[in-house]
């Protein structure tokens, strides 16, 4: 063991050939965004270096080939193959490794894990709200993990889970029971949208010049309800009694000009511009 | 070479200019924006330039891109500042190094117009009288948007900041 514990890098795994779902999962789509975009960024927002785990047959698919990629390297399927295949490629990383099918999984869930890691242990994992069983696929697992998975694997084991349970892992009971439900069915999903669909999101904005002045502040992250930088403003007008009209307004989403009508995401930096007089 | 950038302290004017410099350059323009004491009838004491860096440095960055690609010229800068200014402060400096003068004064006079229209960044203005605004945002939010002025932006020469609505 080294004196600093290993960087975390992160893993999405989206090989499985979902048979109940009867499609692709990982490009199953929540608010406009296939389930794997949404699990890289939501990783990317917790670690550097994410990577899609694919099986050599998935190199070309369009959803994931715009990401960096781990082929599998090592025989055998499923996600020990992605898992074991990630710590030889960068064996002095640690990865956070995520299933892309967990569309209620938050930042906040994912924090709490990074914090409680326990660098010393061959996994840190979440267990089951359902089971109390470890949950291996939103779990951080340690290189000192490569070669017990290996001989695990030599031996026969396929289950990602019975090897946590076998080889001990540091457990972490989730604050959020339903943060790890996945989805399998074709019904799960439908109610996973709706869900999601209704839950107000959390976006940063930021205010200049004369809007920092009525707003009373220069930042701030709220929830809304609102899909769109149009509807934004509309509530904020409501809040604050914002005296320029929206035509007279530009917007920007994430450090770039924006449409009014753009959809929104979970996360998104709104700024809205007032007349600029530069010069 | 970064084509537009903010400071917070005085436009370092000598050292932008040594940035333009090229050996097959045969001349350069430059303008300066300047803090004028008088704006709408009301006298200036001071003003406060504030700017959503993030992605005004990118939509600068543009307009200059723009400019070269428009334009036979060598090399663009622009560099605004921010913060608090007095009257005579320079607010905004641009500078273009060409073969020839023409296009040189033609791309100094785009740049400091699509600046002024398109880079997120906003003065408020202090008076004697004790009031203040917001440019473009309060008195003026109702004057039209892409009025021109009718100054001339020569080389070198002392033009007012124009703190008219742009």
């Amino acid at each position: 063991m080294s004196e600093f514990p290993s960087p975390v890098y992160g893993l999405i795994l989206a090989g499985g050939s979902s048979s109940r779902m009867k499609r692709d999962k990982a490009a199953l789509k929540y608010q406009d965004k296939p389930q794997l975009d949404r699990a890289f960024e939501l990783a990317s927002r917790h670690v550097t270096n994410v990577f899609v785990s694919v099986r050599a047959d998935q190199t070309l698919d369009p959803t994931r080939a715009q990401r960096p990629m781990i082929v599998d390297s090592v025989a055998g399927e499923g996600p020990i193959a992605g898992i074991r295949s990630a710590l030889a490629a960068h064996p002095k990383a640690a990865w956070l490794v995520l299933a892309c099918d967990l569309p209620y999984l938050s930042d906040a869930a994912l924090d709490f894990l990074l914090r409680r890691r326990d660098a010393s242990a061959l996994a840190t994992a979440y267990t089951s709200a359902h089971d109390g069983l470890p949950e291996p696929l939103c779990a951080i697992w340690e290189p000192s993990a490569a070669e017990a998975l290996a001989d695990y694997q030599a031996g026969g084991g396929h289950c990602p889970r019975k090897f946590l349970i076998r080889h001990g892992a540091r457990l972490l009971e989730p604050q959020d029971t339903r943060a790890l439900d996945n989805v399998n069915t074709p019904e799960e999903y439908r109610q996973a949208i709706a869900t999601l669909d209704k839950a107000p999101m959390q976006l940063k904005i930021q205010y200049y010049a004369l809007m920092r002045e009525q707003a009373g502040r220069s930042e701030e992250t709220l929830e809304t309800s609102a899909s769109t930088p149009a509807g934004l403003y509309e509530e904020l007008v409501a809040r604050y009694g914002f005296t320029l009209s929206r035509d007279q307004l530009k917007v920007a989403v994430n450090s770039e000009f924006s449409d009014w009508s753009r959809k929104l995401n979970v996360g998104d930096a709104v700024v809205f511009i007032p007349p600029v007089a530069g010069g | 070479m970064m084509h537009f950038r903010f400071t917070e302290s005085a436009i370092d004017t000598e050292s932008a200019r040594r940035e333009l410099q090229t050996s097959s350059a045969g001349g350069y323009v430059s303008f300066e924006g300047w803090v004028r004491d008088l704006n709408e009838g009301q006298e200036v004491t001071g003003l406060e330039y504030e700017a959503f860096q993030e992605l005004a440095v990118k939509e600068g960055g543009r307009i200059v891109a723009e400019a070269l690609r428009r334009f036979p010229v060598k090399h663009a800068l622009c560099v605004h500042r921010v913060g608090s200014l007095s009257v005579g402060d320079m607010a905004v400096w641009v500078g273009v190094s060409s073969a020839h003068r023409g296009e040189a004064f033609d791309a100094c006079r785009f740049i400091i117009d699509e600046v002024k229209h398109r880079v997120p960044i906003w003065k408020k203005e202090h008076y004697r009288s004790g009031d203040s605004g917001w440019v473009n945002c309060e008195r003026c939010a109702a004057a039209p948007q892409h009025a021109e002025h009718a100054e001339h932006h020569h080389h070198r020469v002392a033009v007012p900041n124009p703190t008219e609505p742009v």
